[in-house]
């Protein structure tokens, strides 16, 4: 008898979210349609998994002790990626904003959960939850209040719904007391918070 | 690419049946073209299988928060900033 004549139970906990399950049936048509293979999906989670803040502090670090990189990544993000040898991912266009005294940006996907995946990692669930997504766009101070994060009044809020084919990574601002810092101890403080702009980077005291 | 960085455009107030990236809480709405990005190919046919050509041009605009939200609770200066393809804007001058 052929081993493969019959359904297999899913991997699962038992507690499988029906998302989960409608997911997991697409695959499973995807792949009797020919349209991709297990291995095709096991990679890209591979990938997935494999990517992290890391890169994106990198990049803001850099761009914190260095003015003229600073400039190359608020030129052309996907570009400055490439300089430090960082896969910036698929989306041919990625930008990096710069939070200054006077402007601070968060990002948000209103449509679904686009993400610069490739400098940040997954999305965090709460970036891909529903509050999050209507409210950062409608009332972002209040998100912004319940992050802990508060902004001066006279601050101008930017938000980035990115509903498109352009990916989004926020260059948050210096901290203070950070001029003895190298360009390692300066990634260190760089948060995947800050860099969707919920977050200030951490002071450099919080570092043990 | 039609339109220019600091120009006025209307979002469509159209709707849509199926597939698309214009969140329904700017149609109707007035912004300005931040950036011109480049064209890319149009998610409402590539959803659906097909190739999604032609490209379509897309823009960065950014709305005042005041006029998106009649009860926008923040600062006036406070704005939002989307993705939009060109075949959903409107001379807004």
């Amino acid at each position: 008898m052929s081993e493969h004549d019959h359904p297999h139970e899913p991997i699962t906990n038992g507690d499988e979210p029906p998302a989960a399950a409608r997911a997991r049936a697409l695959e499973q048509l995807l792949i009797e349609k020919g349209a991709i293979s297990r291995e095709d999906v096991r990679e890209r989670i591979d990938w997935l998994v494999s990517r992290s803040p890391a890169d994106g502090a990198r990049l803001v670090a850099r761009a914190w002790v260095d003015p003229e990189f600073k400039q190359r990544l608020l030129a052309d993000a996907r570009a400055a990626a490439l300089e430090l040898g960082l896969d910036p991912g698929p989306s041919p266009v990625v930008v990096a904003v710069e939070n200054s005294d006077d402007v601070h940006h968060m990002v948000v996907c209103t449509l679904c959960s686009c993400y610069p995946r490739a400098l940040l990692g997954p999305p965090p669930a709460w970036y891909k939850s529903l509050p999050y997504r209507s409210r950062a766009a409608s009332d972002p101070r209040g998100v912004l209040d319940e992050f802990g994060l508060e902004l001066r009044d006279d601050v101008e809020l930017r938000v980035l719904d990115s509903t498109a084919d352009i990916r989004y990574l926020v260059m948050p601002r210096r901290p203070a007391d950070t001029e003895g810092l190298g360009e390692d101890e300066l990634a260190a403080l760089i948060t995947r918070d800050s860099m969707i702009g919920v977050a200030q980077p951490s002071a450099p005291a919080a570092i043990g | 690419m039609t339109y220019h960085a600091g120009q006025r455009v209307r979002v469509a107030a159209r709707s849509h049946p199926g597939h698309h990236r214009t969140p329904g809480y700017v149609k109707g709405k007035t912004g300005t073209v931040e950036r011109a990005y480049a064209a890319f190919t149009n998610p409402e046919t590539r959803a659906y299988g097909m190739d999604g050509l032609p490209e379509q041009p897309l823009y960065l605009v950014g709305f005042a928060q005041r006029d998106v939200w009649p009860d926008y609770p923040g600062h006036s200066r406070d704005r939002i900033y989307l993705d939009l393809f060109e075949h959903w804007l409107e001379d807004g001058e």
